[in-house]
């Protein structure tokens, strides 16, 4: 008896808390419109896509604690309190939710099939499901896509490595994302005459050596956009640094700390431009399901010049104003 | 403010599913299993597949839990047949897994939004997801308790029980440990497996990763329900694992109501756990004030 009237009394305070600290933090505010970000992890290209998005609002006069209020939520990579906190946007019946990756998107889209959802950072809505079609979304979902230029990134391995014969590509097997990048510059590489040998990780303490099983059989690197080497560049520059082998990244983040190139995303515009499609729902004026799908804008070159330096390789003149120098 | 509750519950009813096999591992058998890591996301992968390839949903939530079973085996004649430790073969199980789960999805994420799911049904009857995911983790958690309570009585199920508490005395009976091992891991995984299942199809997807952290979800949800809501008798421990299981998923939920900066998340969710599971403690130290108290009285 006596244990029951404790594990209720536990039950009854736990319940207590949880409503009290919803009366105070919730998004009941009057006139605001509340707007949820639910972003799958903490990364660096995600991370700039949310203050893109932030702030593209905030240029057009949608600024938090004044007319929105913001409520931003990280999982931290752990996919069970995504649903959480898609739960709890729903529960507080948010006027717009941004949301960032793809098992982010997902989950808030199963929840709701009302309020208007933004995704970024999704290589590709429709095998997703989150929309009927790119052109014509059809749903509550839509936003930009973060589908790489490969084919581009490619062309630029060539140009800045004449000589290239045979490609490695390295990437995460367990990143759907990362495969059907890797699938597409296999493509392109075997459409330009080239040869290609990849390898694949699970997680950042396989990259060493699964680098170093590959520098020696090719004569440049691929890595497509990918979570877990774009966290490991350093090491990936730390082994290719002994062979001089350059690597060409799919983002820009990644060229900064070890890569030699790439023609990449800029991922706060990505997020700035989905801000943009979001004022035009925060007004009114447009629903999702007629909103197509967009892809970046446009792309941008970098280079880091001193790794280009260290590794002897010859810069083009149209090329010269992307370079800068890595920061130790 | 009801609803963040209610799919708290809805989570944890799903949860205590795994949170049940985890504990016929770590506590009936005794053996710290990582198995768990792979077989909750075979669960997903399985159920995901069997859906998107056109299957009955409930059928392929099965077969989530028949692919479970195997992953167990695999792990049991590793570590009885091949006398590898009971961890070690739990991770290899582990490792190979992720393998074995990209090969069934064919990729590293599959959406299961707007498919035919196991809650489909009840939905097209009006209900909302969060009350009918509630209902069918009921039924099957009730299902399962009832069941385990039944199968721990029998005799193969007592040797199990007994094989975690002293193998010597249990063999000295005549009984094979190495069958009682290699069923628990069995039942365990299968489970956690069908754990897995619903977990995907009420998140509406199944991906490569969902496996990661979840061993320390499911002990901590152990943990929270033994301490909180102990109990003597296996029916007693069985409700309190699920009752631990959706305490868990209240706590993350307050945490995450409380609007903690993102980065420190996980900080603060130890730090509810660890005060959830030290309130004996400190109920002990507050008994006797309470005691002097009376006694100035």
């Amino acid at each position: 008896m006596k244990k029951i009237k404790r594990v209720l009394s536990l039950l009854l305070a736990l319940t207590i808390i949880l409503i009290v600290s919803g009366c105070t933090a919730g998004t009941g505010a009057k006139g605001k419109k509340a707007i949820g970000i639910i972003q799958y992890a903490e990364h660096i290209a995600l991370d700039q896509a949310r203050e893109g998005f932030i702030d593209a609002l905030k240029d057009n006069g949608y600024v938090d604690g004044e007319n929105i209020t913001l409520d931003i939520q990280n999982a931290q990579g752990d996919q069970s309190n995504l649903s959480t906190i898609s739960d709890r946007f729903v529960s507080n019946n948010v006027d717009l939710v941004l949301a960032i990756a793809t098992p982010a998107a997902q989950s808030i889209a199963g929840k709701t099939s009302e309020i208007p959802i933004l995704a970024t950072a999704i290589t590709d809505f429709e095998v997703a499901r989150l929309v009927d079609s790119n052109d014509s979304p059809g749903r509550n979902v839509t936003g930009t896509t973060d589908m790489n230029p490969i084919k581009e990134q490619i062309d630029l391995l060539v140009e800045l490595v004449p000589h290239v014969k045979r490609v490695g590509i390295i990437y995460t097997s367990g990143e759907d994302n990362s495969i059907v990048q890797a699938n597409i510059a296999k493509e392109v590489i075997e459409d330009l005459g080239l040869s290609h040998v990849e390898v694949t990780v699970t997680n950042s303490s396989e990259i060493q050596q699964a680098l170093e099983s590959i520098v020696n059989q090719c004569e440049a690197i691929y890595i497509p956009t990918d979570n877990i080497l774009a966290s490991a560049m350093p090491n990936v520059y730390g082994v290719t640094a002994n062979t001089k082998t350059p690597v060409i990244c799919g983002e820009i983040g990644m060229v900064r700390k070890g890569g030699l190139a790439s023609l990449g995303i800029n991922y706060y515009d990505l997020g700035y431009q989905t801000g943009i499609m979001a004022i035009d729902i925060l007004k009114g004026e447009k629903k999702p399901a007629d909103m197509p799908v967009q892809a970046p804008a446009d792309y941008d070159y970098a280079i880091n010049g001193t790794i280009a330096e260290e590794f002897g390789i010859a810069i083009p003149e149209r090329l010269q104003e992307f370079v800068f120098e890595m920061e130790e | 403010m009801l609803d963040i509750l209610m799919g708290s519950v809805s989570l944890g009813l799903l949860w205590a599913v795994m949170t049940i096999g985890v504990f016929i591992t770590y506590r009936v058998l005794d053996i710290a299993d990582l198995t768990t890591e792979g077989s909750i996301a075979m669960g997903a992968a399985i159920a995901a597949r069997g859906i998107t390839m056109g299957l009955n949903p409930f059928l392929s939530t099965f077969l989530a839990l028949l692919g479970g079973m195997a992953a167990g085996l695999a792990t049991g004649l590793l570590h009885t047949r091949l006398k590898i430790p009971a961890l070690l073969s739990g991770i290899l199980t582990m490792i190979a897994l992720w393998s074995v789960n990209l090969r069934i999805m064919g990729r590293a994420n599959i959406s299961l939004l707007r498919m035919n799911t196991v809650f489909t049904f009840l939905e097209k009857i009006g209900l909302q997801k969060t009350y009918a995911s509630i209902i069918l983790g009921f039924v099957f958690v009730g299902v399962l308790v009832v069941f385990l309570y039944w199968f721990f009585g029998t005799e193969i199920g007592s040797a199990i029980r007994a094989t975690g508490n002293n193998p010597y005395m249990v063999r000295a009976q005549g009984i094979n440990t190495d069958t009682t091992i290699i069923l628990g891991l069995i039942i365990s995984n299968g489970l956690i497996a069908l754990s897995g299942a619903l977990i995907a199809q009420n998140q509406s997807y199944s991906d490569i990763q969902m496996g990661t952290g979840s061993i320390v979800i499911g002990l901590a949800s152990v943990i929270i329900g033994e301490v909180l809501f102990g109990s003597r008798n296996f029916m007693g421990r069985l409700i309190s694992l699920v009752l631990g299981a959706i305490t868990y998923r209240i706590i993350i939920a307050l945490v995450l109501k409380l609007g903690m900066p993102a980065n420190d998340l996980k900080l603060f969710t130890a730090i509810t756990v660890a005060l959830a599971l030290s309130l004996p403690v400190f109920q002990k130290y507050l008994t006797p004030l309470k005691r002097s108290v009376k006694g100035v009285k």
